[in-house]
């Protein structure tokens, strides 16, 4: 088991985002999260990584109690985020924001080497403005800078949003190419297809709680359709 | 016209000072966006901090050290840088925010504690630091134009300065960490980033600047407790001309500050400094981003 | 089929407490009034003085707590107040009393061309950049021989006048003055306008949003600020009869001001009213240690806006709901 989280709550101020959240992911696996908006998958992300708090039970990662350790605990154990957004930093070249990744020094096969090799477009626009870059070479520096941090999980965030379906499909093929190697992956998405296609299991969100759970490929349209909208 | 040619001679090199005072201010500016109403009380804490590890605090036993201004000086740099990294740490990093109120009336409660602190140690008095008859000697360049030594001295470190903060922040991976914690908070932290550390480091090296500014201060002219606001009016005038996220734009400021004064100075001892500010709110006017503006 | 009813209820302004301060505040009014007959004359200049500090921090909680626009150089308007005095009084022959009122007036009329400088900054920018404007007007001051330059000019034009009835008649503007300070500022903040400067406190863009002219808005809190300010300068300076720009353009105004409101609760009208009162009594028993005093006021501040950001008025007003002067409406569900 290589990411538990048992009961995770997750509070803004007042509001309750999470209601008691079970999720379970192994070594090698890609597991996605589907809801609508507002749902709290992002929410879960943002608590598994540390920027909101948890009880420390609520989170074992890799055998260890993370729930509730600053973000550069997370990151140090094995885990990296490619955030919804891409969120990659506008004052930094795409090298720097590449070589930002790496601040946690984690030894492991990424480098920028290895991360030009997978995404060779980018070699051409390394000292490019991040924000110059096309939406689908923005995500692929925000991939490829969550790489860099030589990670045993990769949390993807929405990372089709706002691309264009043909570059989405390279987005994911690359992907796939990383995680056949071994790396575990956690895939948050809007498209539901797609997250059925890239994934071995399935978790679906509504309104802070799961709703539905199961391997991608046995679940039916209805049975989301319904745990989706709660109806 | 040689006596033109002087003025804004001696108003470039008064400029360099000002940038000096600026840099420490423009790098908290750039990275956390912190208004430090204590940066010019800051400077010249540095200042009588020189002059007492020195010549010691009057009416105590504390008889200070009597090493010379450079030996002085290189004690005195790594206690203000220690010293910032645990004011942010300590006070600062709890202030940081949307809202300017906290950091404004905490910094403005130090100003006062320092003025008068410094106030009750030192008197009143001016007081300076010596120079070691540096502060007599001149170059001359050509017959009628004279600059002297110790204001050379400080407009090459104002500019060595700026170039090590250029450097620092656009080819250091401490530099890249600190570009990045100003863009994004959130995301810097998902990297691994300490923000709170960070965010002292940057105000360790800016205090770092403080002391070698204020000691300069200490030794070119003569230093007196309520000095610091005037200070933080140059530096911050400095950085809004030069504009936000630029050292040689800091620096550029400095330069055009120190020429506005010193112009004015000529046509009238009290209008010196008056003419620094009405330039200023003039580029505030006409170029409200600064000459070198880093969009963001 | 049912019809939808609408439950009855009212909009309540007033609270317990406000009605019982309203009260006492009525007699308390009557108390003050009277004071030169009964009074000493040192109480009379110590209320005038109380009064001068208590109109300038209200003016700057307007400013800050209500306006969201943090100013440093709030002086810069109070000693325009107190040489505009001057000026009408002294240099053009007009009646000392009138040229209180006037004064400010010329302070707010200055205030419209600064602010098209100091509001093109931002946050702690826009602080920094108005106390550089009170440094402008400290240094113009300063340089005009006219008035006295930096060693300050006297005001001679009232030597007509028999002091005790200087005095009685300066204690009384004072008092109008406070009342009317406190009054437009709980005026404003019932009206339309309040909701509108509360809204922009809250979030700038959504005010927008809704359609309230975000910059007009700022610029009428700023002169209205302003114009206060000098009322403030001119008063105190009408009873000190001696200026000079070192202390008129001071930023101890701004310092004292933040410590007023500070303590008593930023964002309340009663806050620095309580203030007021706490900083005179701090004032008279503590400043004769001098240096020490004010390390004590930083320190206090400090602490104050770390662990209390309301102030202690703000604090017990959050907690029980208190509020003297209401300016919020309270939804009240009629009973059945």
């Amino acid at each position: 088991m290589l990411l538990q989280t048992t009961q995770l709550t997750a509070h803004y101020g007042d509001f309750q985002a999470l209601f008691g959240i079970d999720f379970h992911l192994e070594a090698g696996e890609i597991v996605a999260i589907i809801g609508a908006n507002g749902a709290g998958k992002s929410t879960f992300l943002k608590t598994v990584t540390g920027l909101l708090p948890a009880l420390p039970e609520a989170v074992r990662f890799d055998g260890a109690r993370l729930g509730g350790r600053p973000p550069s605990e997370i990151v140090a154990a094995g885990v990296a985020m490619v955030p919804e957004g891409r969120r990659l930093f506008p004052s930094l070249s795409v090298e720097e924001n590449l070589r930002m990744g790496a601040y946690s020094r984690r030894p492991g096969k990424w480098n920028l080497e290895s991360v030009y090799e997978l995404f060779p477009m980018l070699r051409d626009k390394r000292h490019a403005p991040s924000t110059s870059l096309s939406g689908g070479q923005q995500q692929m520096v925000a991939i490829g800078r969550a790489l860099m941090a030589n990670p045993k999980l990769l949390l993807c965030d929405e990372i089709s949003l706002g691309l264009a379906p043909i570059v989405v499909q390279e987005i994911y093929r690359t992907l796939g190419r990383v995680t056949a190697e071994g790396l575990s992956a956690v895939i948050v998405e809007q498209d539901v297809g797609l997250a059925q296609r890239a994934s071995s299991r399935l978790y679906c969100f509504q309104e802070g709680r799961v709703s539905l759970t199961g391997r991608s490929d046995e679940l039916s349209r209805e049975q989301i359709s319904q745990a989706y909208f709660g109806v | 016209m040689l006596n033109w040619i002087d003025t804004i001679l001696q108003g470039i090199i008064l400029g360099g000072l000002y940038a000096l005072f600026a840099l420490g201010q423009s790098l908290i500016l750039g990275v956390m966006r912190l208004t430090n109403v204590a940066h010019g009380d800051f400077i010249i804490l540095g200042s009588f901090a020189g002059y007492a590890l020195i010549s010691g605090i009057p009416g105590t036993p504390l008889t200070g050290l009597g090493l010379n201004p450079v030996i002085t000086m290189l004690i005195l740099l790594p206690i203000a840088a220690s010293f910032g990294y645990g004011l942010q740490r300590g006070v600062l990093n709890g202030t940081l925010g949307a809202d300017p109120m906290p950091s404004l009336v905490v910094t403005f409660g130090l100003s006062i504690i320092i003025q008068n602190l410094l106030l009750e140690l030192f008197s009143a008095d001016p007081r300076s630091i010596s120079a070691l008859g540096v502060e007599t000697k001149s170059l001359a360049l050509g017959e009628n134009i004279h600059i002297g030594i110790l204001p050379l001295i400080i407009f090459v470190l104002a500019l060595a300065a700026t170039a090590l903060m250029e450097w620092l922040f656009h080819r250091t991976d401490l530099g890249r960490a600190f570009r990045a914690t100003a863009d994004d908070i959130d995301t810097v932290r998902l990297m691994g980033v300490n923000h709170r550390h960070v965010y002292a480091l940057a105000t360790a090296i800016a205090f770092a600047l403080i002391g070698l500014a204020g000691m300069l201060q200490g030794l070119r002219t003569v230093i007196q407790p309520a000095d610091g606001p005037g200070l933080l009016l140059y530096a911050f005038e400095a950085v809004i001309i030069g504009g936000l996220g630029s050292f040689w734009g800091t620096f550029a400021g400095g330069v055009l500050l120190g020429v506005a004064q010193s112009i004015g100075f000529r046509f009238d001892p009290g209008w010196g400094i008056l003419i620094g500010h009405v330039v200023f709110l003039v580029m505030l006017m006409i170029r409200p981003s600064g000459f070198f503006p880093k969009t963001r | 089929m049912s019809t939808a009813a609408s439950v009855p209820y009212t909009v309540e302004r007033a609270t317990r407490a406000s009605r019982v301060a309203a009260v006492l505040g009525a007699a308390l009014v009557v108390l003050a009034v009277s004071l030169p007959w009964w009074g000493t004359n040192v109480a009379m200049r110590s209320v005038v003085e109380i009064s001068c500090y208590l109109v300038f921090a209200s003016m700057w909680n307007l400013l800050a707590g209500y306006g969201g626009l943090v100013s440093i150089g709030q002086q810069g308007f109070l000693g325009l107040g107190g040489y505009f005095l001057f000026i009408f009084a002294q240099k053009m022959g007009v009646n000392p009393f009138v040229s209180v009122p006037l004064a400010a007036l010329v302070a707010a009329a200055i205030s419209v061309p600064t602010a098209q400088f100091v509001f093109r900054l931002q946050g702690g920018y826009f602080a920094v950049g108005t106390w550089v404007v009170a440094e402008v007007f400290r240094l113009i001051f300063a340089n005009v021989s006219a008035l006295g330059g930096g060693s300050g000019t006297s005001l001679t034009a009232m030597v007509g006048i028999p002091k005790a009835t200087r005095e009685m008649i300066t204690y009384w503007m004072a008092l109008a003055i406070v009342v009317f300070a406190v009054g437009l500022v709980y005026g404003l903040l019932r009206s339309r306008f309040g909701l509108a400067l509360t809204a922009i406190r809250d979030s700038e863009r959504a005010a927008e949003s809704q359609g309230i002219d975000v910059a007009r808005v700022k610029l009428i809190v700023y002169v209205l600020a302003a114009f206060g300010a000098g009322l403030a300068g001119a008063l105190y300076y009408l009873s000190n009869l001696r200026i000079s720009p070192d202390v008129a353009f001071s930023v101890n105004w701004t310092a004292f001001s933040i410590f007023i409101v500070l303590i008593g609760g930023i964002g309340t009208i009663e806050g620095p009213i309580l203030g007021a009162l706490l900083f005179w009594l701090l004032n008279n028993y503590l400043s004769d240690y001098g240096s020490w005093y004010l390390i004590g006021l930083g320190l206090m501040a400090i602490v104050v806006i770390i662990k209390w950001p309301r102030g202690i008025w703000g604090s017990l007003s959050h907690r029980f709901g208190w509020q003297l002067f209401p300016v919020q409406r309270t939804l009240r569900l009629d009973k059945e």
